[in-house]
């Protein structure tokens, strides 16, 4: 189980074409495998957001190979893409963006209802217990405009885990939050990992917090500069 | 399931911008409104025309037209069979004006499936006698109970009671300018004299007037029996049968079969007056288009409104997409948003539009020509009020196309790098 690679890049390139081609991402490959905790970081600019988006099937513009849970993502059409990220990926992004015209418990509940593999009772059941979880149950009938920063990052992090995926990918998750509620997302994702093997892979920029996970890809104009292996083994 | 998701979605984001989509919704009530009011009484007035004009005026008429007989003595001859006969100034002979065997053609029309009542009529010239004036006029003899079943003819009577004719012996329904004229009301008794130079006493038992000015100065009814006696003529004397069909469409091709089955002449209505049936035509064509104009202006409101939502809503497009939701799930959002707009709008717009109507038809409208109208003319088909809920869908699904295309496309990279 902890040797199953849950997302895999061979090789992967990719450039900008506007106004001049740009090379953004040269030849990336990458591992990541079940229950590891991982950060990207690198400097702005650096291309660690381009490759998240590409790993996270939403940018379909590149050169070389993406696996997800041991399924090649290219040549997939638009619709099956959506449907692996809707069943593997959660996204935890800098701006929280939840749904404004949604309270929290259906922001949470959302993709569970889309994938559709629970009846309604039972993502209902879900979401609260999650919120519960990450102790923000009590604001599940708020709207999601009414929540403070940290909170709604959370509830982005529950909605993330609705559908038990096999990897949660984060776009500086802590980027946007002071230090304090900073400190309390990355004990949320610390606990995720440690305590339930949840696969988490993190971009970010604040070297602080990539310190402290399990394993730092560096990455510098378009190349990842440190071992590509795991280079920390723990339980 | 899956529909129930798309639908929660799409109501969530039509309530966040509820006074936004409420302008676009009362954009398509309002075109819907005035596009079932407009042809609700456009049709109506087309309605009363056709009434006034065409429903008495029979579908087809059976005569016999006094004309020179065709088969002349000159060309039965030996010595002329290959020539080429030019006979000038040929008199029409004693032709009798009569419908032969009238009895059985009446009832063999009868029985026809595709008629809906059969009149028969005698025609005859007479002048009115008023001192040493004398008034030239028409009596038509009728048969009251198929004359009303046929054309309604107890509408158009002002004073008096029509079966009279029947049992008021040699009575007389007087045109109502007519009787103007003649200084003659209900009670009095009129001296008519006929083409053969014999004159009658006849009691005016009723008045009528029939919207057409020129009709009710010269028309004048009576009962067959009595039309027979002033001419003089046997009990089963007619010269007119009036046909009136289930469908008018069909009277030129019947008009031609009746012909030729009872050997008369047949005028059918769309040939001898066609200039109405183009009026109506001309008439609903206008409605029709200054309707489908409001609704395409609704129809630009709500592309507008559309397009608006989308651009606002790119964040929540932008996450419904990275968490799994595909451009067809969008496509279908925003198609649910904008077909409610029409259903609701449409909705709506239809029963304001009855309420309109109804309104107008209750507007009093008093014309001296027109004694049975005391309001503006309405029609409720409910062919208007279908054509107008499919439009406003047809309307709300054609502008909300290309904005929930455009929301499908959306590329959730852009937006969430964007920031």
């Amino acid at each position: 189980m902890e040797d199953r690679i849950v997302l895999q890049a061979k090789h992967i390139s990719k450039s900008f074409h506007d106004p001049v081609s740009l090379p953004v991402l040269r030849d990336i490959s990458l591992e990541i495998r079940q229950g590891e905790f991982a950060s990207i970081t690198g400097k702005s600019g650096c291309g660690k957001s381009t490759l998240l988006y590409i790993l996270s099937t939403m940018d379909t513009d590149y050169e070389g190979e993406l696996m997800i849970d041991g399924n090649r993502m290219k040549d997939k059409t638009a619709k099956e893409l959506a449907r692996v990220r809707n069943e593997k990926i959660g996204f935890v992004f800098q701006f929280h963006y939840l749904l404004n015209e949604f309270d929290v418990l259906e922001n949470v509940m959302l993709p569970g209802l889309k994938l559709g593999k629970l009846p309604e009772e039972a993502v209902r059941l879900r979401a609260m217990e999650i919120l519960r979880q990450l102790d923000i149950h009590g604001t599940a009938q708020k709207k999601a405009r009414q929540l403070s920063g940290g909170e709604k990052q959370r509830v982005a992090i529950a909605r993330a885990l609705i559908n038990s995926p096999a990897i949660i990918l984060c776009d500086e998750p802590t980027g946007n939050l002071d230090k304090n509620n900073s400190e309390v997302v990355f004990t949320i994702f610390k606990q995720l990992a440690e305590e339930r093997h949840q696969t988490l892979l993190i971009v970010t920029h604040d070297l602080e917090f990539a310190k402290n996970t399990h394993r730092i890809i560096e990455m510098e104009d378009g190349r990842i500069t440190s071992p590509v292996t795991c280079s920390k083994t723990y339980a | 399931m899956k529909f129930k998701l798309i639908l929660r979605i799409a109501k969530s984001l039509l309530l966040a911008r509820w006074r936004q989509t409420s302008v676009a919704a009362a954009g398509v009530t309002f075109g819907i409104t005035m596009f079932i009011a407009l042809l609700s009484f456009m049709m109506g007035l087309n309605e009363m025309l056709d009434d006034m004009i065409l429903s008495r005026t029979p579908h087809i008429r059976l005569y016999n037209e006094v004309k020179p007989n065709a088969r002349q003595p000159i060309n039965a001859s030996d010595a002329f069979k290959d020539s080429y006969n030019f006979i000038r100034s040929v008199k029409p002979g004693s032709s009798r004006q009569e419908i032969y065997n009238s009895h059985v053609i009446i009832e063999t029309l009868r029985q026809d499936n595709r008629i809906q009542g059969v009149a028969p009529k005698i025609t005859a010239q007479v002048f009115f006698n008023d001192g040493p004036v004398d008034i030239t006029g028409v009596v038509t003899g009728i048969d009251v109970d198929e004359e009303d079943k046929v054309f309604r003819f107890n509408e158009y009577i002002i004073e008096g009671k029509p079966r009279d004719l029947n049992t008021v012996s040699n009575s007389i329904i007087l045109g109502k300018s007519l009787a103007k004229k003649l200084l003659a009301g209900v009670g009095d008794v009129v001296y008519v004299t006929t083409a053969q130079r014999q004159s009658f006493s006849l009691k005016i038992v009723g008045l009528f007037q029939s919207g057409l000015e020129e009709l009710d100065k010269v028309q004048s009814y009576t009962s067959l029996a009595t039309a027979q006696k002033i001419l003089n003529k046997p009990g089963d004397y007619i010269t007119d049968i009036h046909i009136r069909l289930h469908d008018l469409k069909k009277s030129a091709q019947l008009s031609k079969e009746y012909s030729h089955l009872f050997e008369a002449d047949a005028e059918d209505i769309i040939s001898s007056n066609s200039q109405f049936e183009t009026g109506s035509f001309i008439r609903s064509l206008i409605s029709y288009s200054v309707g489908v104009t409001l609704l395409v202006v609704a129809g630009f409101g709500i592309y507008n409104i559309l397009n608006m939502l989308i651009y606002e809503k790119m964040d929540s497009i932008a996450i419904l997409k990275a968490t799994g939701f595909s451009g067809q799930d969008v496509n279908r959002i925003f198609m649910t948003i904008a077909l409610s707009i029409g259903f609701a709008g449409g909705t709506l717009g239809l029963a304001f539009g009855f309420l309109l109507s109804y309104g107008i038809d209750h507007i009093p409208f008093n014309t001296a020509s027109l004694p049975t109208l005391k309001t503006y003319p309405v029609s409720y088909n409910p062919i208007f009020y279908f054509i107008g809920w499919s439009f406003s869908l047809l309307t709300t699904y054609l502008s909300g196309w290309a904005p929930a295309r455009k929301a499908s496309k959306v590329d959730p990279v852009v937006i969430i790098r964007g920031k």
